[in-house]
């Protein structure tokens, strides 16, 4: 999924500072997974927002929505009645969310409330951790299911470099060294020799480096299937 | 065993703390609350297991966010006692409404007051 972290109260609440009657949008895709963005999370801001307010002597209305998703033009649709009565929005999805919503309602203003930083899981509860970079050409397969791009610090491709100590990364204490767990995965599948093909040169074109993305199936765009 | 405790405080009866939500926490200092607490069973002794552990968490999240909002985090508390510490609910009760006194009423003006 989609991993975000809300962003500080000091922050949202200087975003909103000037609004009197505001919504906070949240969404029932990844960020409610990652308890950031859905129904719990909005309503906890709201109040958290409304005592800030209450103390300064400067109430603030707050209606709050949680769509089915963000990312989805079909459900964006569902405030269209709505979202013109509020002065802001604040959206608690991932940074798709607040863009979707720009692009439907050009007149009004959407402010991210949360910091999108990876895609990831939950390793234990409370936890998460990036496992993917989206770089376009998944090859894990080549590095028994672990992937170096997104969990090398320095996305190397053909074996560790000279700072890992101890299945621990040189960057830090607390990052393990995907290549040693890489390495020693093969090892205990005494598979060793699948790593000596030397990897390519990796083609970024696919990943960020080249450009914006886009995902296009003909099938679906023909209404066919 | 009749105790008298502080008429300041209003009781809240819960199952178990666990059933104990932010929200509640959050929406009682919303609505001009000077100070709420959780009165808890011993740790190691909840009936559920880990309910008092919950709440706990729950209210050291909520003073972590008065404490950002520039509140003090004293106003929100969790005890832990048995049933059976009569005694000590008092203590506790009055307790929690000496400090709320000290630090005085809450800063969250509630204009729309009911
Ligand atoms: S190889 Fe690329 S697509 Fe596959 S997990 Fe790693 S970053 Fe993601
Ligand atoms: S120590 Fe390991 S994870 Fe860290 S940069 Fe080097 S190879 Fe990559």
């Amino acid at each position: 999924m989609i991993v975000a972290d809300r962003k500080s109260l000091e922050e949202i609440l200087a975003m909103v500072k000037d609004n009197k009657k505001i919504l906070i949008a949240g969404c029932k895709g990844c960020v409610t997974v990652c308890n950031v963005g859905g129904l719990k999370e909005v309503e906890i801001l709201a109040s958290s927002i409304k005592i800030a307010r209450k103390k300064e002597g400067n109430d603030i209305e707050i209606d709050i929505e949680v769509l089915e998703r963000q990312c989805d033009t079909e459900y964006v649709a569902g405030i269209s009645e709505t979202v013109g009565d509020y002065e802001a929005v604040i959206s608690l999805a991932c940074g798709v969310g607040p863009q979707f919503l720009s692009e439907m309602y050009k007149d009004q203003t959407f402010y991210p409330g949360v910091n999108t930083t990876f895609f990831g899981g939950a390793t234990q509860h409370g936890v998460w951790e990036e496992r993917c970079a989206g770089c376009g050409t998944c090859a894990i397969h080549n590095f028994g299911g672990l992937c170096p791009i997104a969990r090398c610090a320095k996305s190397l491709m053909n074996g560790p470099c000279g700072g890992s100590s101890n299945g621990v990364c040189e960057i830090n204490k607390d990052t393990e060294c995907i290549w040693d767990s890489i390495v020693r995965k093969k090892m205990e599948a005494g598979r060793l020799e699948d790593l000596l093909g030397v990897k390519g040169i990796k083609d970024w074109q696919t990943a960020r480096d080249g450009g914006p993305r886009r995902s296009i199936r003909e099938e679906l765009v023909q209404g066919n299937i | 065993m009749r105790l008298s405790y502080s008429a300041d405080i209003k009781v809240i009866q819960v199952p178990c703390t666990g059933r104990v939500d932010i929200l509640h926490l959050l929406n009682a200092i919303e609505d001009g609350a000077d100070g709420v607490y959780v009165a808890g069973c011993l740790e190691g002794e909840c009936h559920y297991i880990e309910g008092n552990l919950k709440a706990k968490r729950k209210v050291e999240y909520v003073k972590k966010t008065l404490t950002e909002l520039g509140i003090e985090p004293e106003r929100v508390a969790m005890y832990n006692l048995s049933s059976a510490q009569g005694a000590r609910f008092a203590e506790i009760a009055n307790e929690m409404a000496d400090k709320i006194k000290a630090l005085g009423p809450t800063p969250v003006k509630n204009t729309h007051a009911a």
